[in-house]
Formats: structure tokens, sequence, C-alpha cells
């Protein structure tokens, strides 16, 4: 409880107002989000869960500021987002240390300095030793660990995840969240986790926010309930995604 | 904390599961190395000797004087003779600089077509099929109007090589940059990689594997450009590799014009040879095989 109330006491870090975003024009014109507000509390852990169609992937890219909004505003403030994805993206010519240097090299961070922020990082990651492999010799779960790194390097306090752990197995999966929840409050994380599995959505987030497909609207949110670290398999946990889960197969079926 | 020692423990023997055990050292015994260079050799060693014999064969078998057709037992020992003579590897040094200087204009060319086609959309739209076709024309067809241009010299050979050769390079190119993946590129945008440091950094060594295929396509090219050109540009009686053909040829000199044959081949395997090694090389880094 006492995670919950700490990192919601304090101020809004992304601000989304009554956002639209429309692609195309005039009759293939297609609306992939329509009056969606959101509001993420500095630090907050928040997941958004939807079927396919609910325009979380353009929400994060919004977010991230690589499109802009048809109508209404998108403010993150003063601060520095990063964005995940379900592939790690790494450069598969560099080594792993190298492609944590990108970002840094992007922001003319001194040579010196780029060593010693890599060694450090993959300290975080639990990746110590792998600084000279290649992204080919790591296992899926190592690379998404790699490309947290590579986003923490970005000096991001707002990191944007899309679906990040879709492609791994259960057990992978299981230890990432873990790492992904120490990893959020050594470093004092604002994180927007996009996920089509409720279980992990209600294992990861202070709040649940439940978008609607077709175009993206918000239906509901829930509080998550119970202290972290919570378990996947925990009852608590298993209650809280049923009641969800009923909620997002109703929207779901609306459209059959 | 006891837990968090038991999740990092739980993390690094995931990983050391996941990931293949490290290979027993690099250290192989010289008995070990020897046998390896032997199981690599003795299949081309007894293809070389397979063709020599049945060479052999053909020249005893009399299908032709031995004046036209000498056999291995005669080209060989002339071939010899003529590596070591400084005629030879002047001539040799004449078209191998021909050919360097002649790739190295294509590279140029082709490096800037191909930036500028995949850069600027109209240009693409414009002359994106023409560079396709260019590159299945024989660029042979090129030689009486190179010749008309430049006249009996040089610049007519390099002018036909990088016809020849600059297609296959900007092609190269141009599917390297195409075919980049667009994870790839997302993620670049999203980590802020623009203008030149994004070509720096993600789109030229993105399209490096393709761009060196493209390399070896153009090279094949140059090279073929550079025999139909000295062969038919016989620039003041200049020695060079196709001019001593011809000469043999004039001279009716076939063991000779035999050995120089064999020379191009050679030739050819060790750029062959250079081209396959770096491109295994980049691919083995890259991950594509391991």
């Amino acid at each position: 409880m006492s995670t919950i109330t700490e990192t919601r006491t304090g101020t809004t870090a992304v601000r989304i107002d009554d956002i639209s975003k429309v692609f195309g024009r005039g009759g293939g014109a297609v609306t992939a989000i329509d009056g969606m507000s959101v509001q993420v509390g500095e630090g907050e852990f928040l997941a958004l869960l939807g079927a396919s169609g609910c325009g979380k992937s353009t929400l994060l890219s919004l977010v991230a500021g690589l499109e802009c909004p048809t109508t209404g505003s998108v403010d993150v403030g003063e601060h520095r987002v990063a964005m995940m994805f379900q592939e790690a993206a790494l450069f598969p010519w560099l080594t792993v240390g190298a492609n944590i240097e990108i970002p840094m090299k992007v922001n003319k961070v001194p040579k010196a300095e780029r060593r010693k922020r890599v060694a450090e990082l993959l300290d975080l990651v639990r990746l110590t030793g792998s600084e000279r492999k290649r992204p080919h010799e790591l296992s899926g779960g190592m690379r998404q660990r790699v490309a947290l790194a590579r986003a923490l390097a970005q000096d991001a306090d707002v990191l944007l995840m899309d679906e990040p752990f879709g492609a791994l197995d259960a057990m992978t999966r299981d230890i990432l969240h873990d790492e992904l929840e120490r990893i959020w409050r050594e470093r004092s994380l604002t994180i927007m986790f996009v996920t089509h599995n409720v279980r992990e959505a209600v294992r990861l987030g202070d709040r649940v926010v439940l978008l609607s497909s077709r175009p993206g609207r918000v239906i509901s949110e829930f509080e998550v309930k119970g202290e972290r670290p919570r378990r996947i398999d925990s009852a608590l946990i298993a209650e809280q995604a049923a009641v969800i889960t009923d909620r997002l197969r109703e929207e779901v079926s609306r459209h059959a | 904390m006891p837990e968090t020692r038991s999740r990092g423990d739980a993390v690094q023997g995931l990983d050391a599961l996941e990931t293949q055990p490290e290979r027993g050292g690099d250290e192989r015994s010289v008995a070990e190395t020897a046998g390896r260079i032997w199981a690599a050799t003795w299949p081309k060693l007894a293809a070389v000797a397979l063709v020599l014999l049945a060479w052999q064969a053909v020249v005893w078998s009399g299908w032709r004087s031995e004046w036209v057709f000498p056999g291995p037992d005669r080209v060989l020992p002339t071939l010899f003779g003529e590596i070591t003579t400084p005629e030879f590897w002047e001539a040799v040094r004449v078209t191998m600089r021909r050919a360097f200087i002649g790739f190295a204009l294509a590279l140029a060319v082709g490096v800037l077509l191909g930036l500028a086609v995949s850069r600027f959309k109209p240009l693409r739209v414009a002359i994106g099929s023409l560079i396709t076709g260019l590159q299945t024309m024989p660029s042979i067809v090129w030689f009486p109007f190179a010749m008309l241009l430049y006249g009996i010299s040089e610049s007519a050979i390099m002018f036909v090589i990088v016809l020849g050769a600059a297609p296959s390079i900007a092609g190269g190119l141009t599917s390297g940059i195409d075919y980049v993946q667009p994870s790839l590129l997302r993620a670049g945008k999203v980590m802020g990689l623009r203008g030149t440091q994004r070509y720096r950094l993600l789109i030229i060594p993105a399209a490096l594997p393709m761009f060196v295929t493209g390399l070896k396509q153009g090279w094949a090219f140059a090279w073929r450009s550079l025999m139909a050109g000295e062969l038919l540009v016989i620039i003041n009686q200049q020695n060079s590799i196709g001019w001593a053909l011809s000469q043999a040829r004039q001279l009716n000199d076939a063991e000779r014009l035999l050995g120089y044959i064999i020379i191009v081949l050679v030739i050819g395997i060790l750029i062959d040879v250079f081209f396959n090694w770096a491109d295994r090389s980049l691919r083995r880094r890259w991950g594509i095989t391991r």
C-alpha cells in the first residue's frame, strides 16, 4: 500500500488531454483515438489495457512525440521520454555496450562518461560482463534488458513500454516483471505500460486503464490493490484480473 | 536482503540456461588445425587435378592439332616461364591498376547515385527502373560509343567499367537502405537519431550486407568490361593482359594464350575469395549465420 500512496502524492508527469488521432483523409480516414484523456502521476506505474485496435501504440507514439494528435494536447512537461517495443530492436552489428552507447552519442556524452554509464546500466539490468557480446548471442529476455538499459541511457524518467514482454515465455516474463519493478523503484521512473495481458497489467500497474477499440477511448479505470511485489499467481491478482477481464469481454463483444 | 539476492540468482540462472555454453576455448591443437585445412583443401586439389586430366585427355584424343590446342603439359611450363618475366608483371600491373581505378570510380558514382535515389522519391521514380535496366545490359555494347567519345584511350575503358559496375553498386546500396528493418528505424527515431548521424550510426551499417553483395556483383561486371575493353581498345601497344591475349592469338601462340586465360581465371577467383570473406565476416558479425 505504501508504494501507491507514496507515488501518487506527486504531480502529474504526463497529461493527455482530450486527444484524438485520425489517420488519412476523407472517406478512407480512420479514427484511431477519439477523445482520450489520461493523466499519469509522477512515479506512477500505469498499465494500459485494451484489445486490438484500441490505439494503444498510437497513444504511446503521441506521448513520445513521434506523432502529433489531430486534436487535443499531450504535455510531458520537462520530462524526457524513452520507449521500448515488443522487439528489442538492438542494432545487430554493434556489441551490447555499443548499443547502449547510441542514445548517449546522440546526446553528445563524452566517451569516458559513456563507458562508465554503460557499466552502471549493465549492472542495473544484471548483465555485467555481457558488454562485448553481440545481440544474437543473447536470449530474448536478455535482449529486452539490454533494450531497457538503452532506453534508460536516454536519461529518460518517463518510460513508454509497448508490450515489451509479449514475445517472451512465461518464466522469463515473470522474472522480468520483478526486474522492471525493481528498476522502476530504484530509478523513480514513471511508466506507461501497454499490454493485452490482464494479469500482467494487474501484476505491474498502480492503476489499470481500460481502453475501448475502434476508436480508442478510456472506458474505465481500476486502482490495483495489493502490496508490492505482487505475485502474478496470487489470489488477489486473479480476483482483480477477473473483474477487468469481464469488463474487457463486454467491450470486445460490442464489436461482434 | 535475501529476497533480492534470490531474484538476482534467478535472473542469472535463466540467462545461463538460455544462452549457449561457451565453446571450449579457441586453442585448437596443431594437428586439428592441419586436419581442418586438409579437409578444406583436398577436394579443391582433386578438382584441379580432374580438370587437368580431362584437358589432357581431350588433347590426347587428337580432337585438334596440338599447336592450336596444347595440353597442360605444355601450357603450364609456358605459364610458369611467363610469370618470371618482367613483361608479365607489367601486364598484370597495368590491368589491375585499370581495374582498381575503374572500380573506385564506379564505387564513387554508384554510392552517390544510390544515396540520391534512396533519398529523393521523384528521382527513384524517374531513374530507378533505368538503373535496373542498365544492370541487365551487356556492357560491351557501350564500347563503340565510348571509343567515339574518348577515342582509343584509357578513358574509354573507364567509361565502360563505370557504366557496367555503377548500376549494381547503386542497386545494392538502395536495396540495402530500402530493406533496413522497420523496427530498427523506429528504435532509431525513438532514440533521436537524425540527419547524418542517422545515416552514420544506423542506415549505412544496416545496409552494409546488401551493399557488399552489390559491390561483388559490380566487381564482376567491372572485370568483364575491362577484359572486353582491353581486347577491343588497344592503346599504343601498351602491355596488358588483354593485349597479351590478342598478341598471342596473332602469333598463333596457343600456349601463351591459354596461360593468360588461366591468369584471368585465377585473378577472378582471388578477388571472389576476398569478397566472400568480407561477406561472411559481416554476416557472422551481424548474427545472420553462425
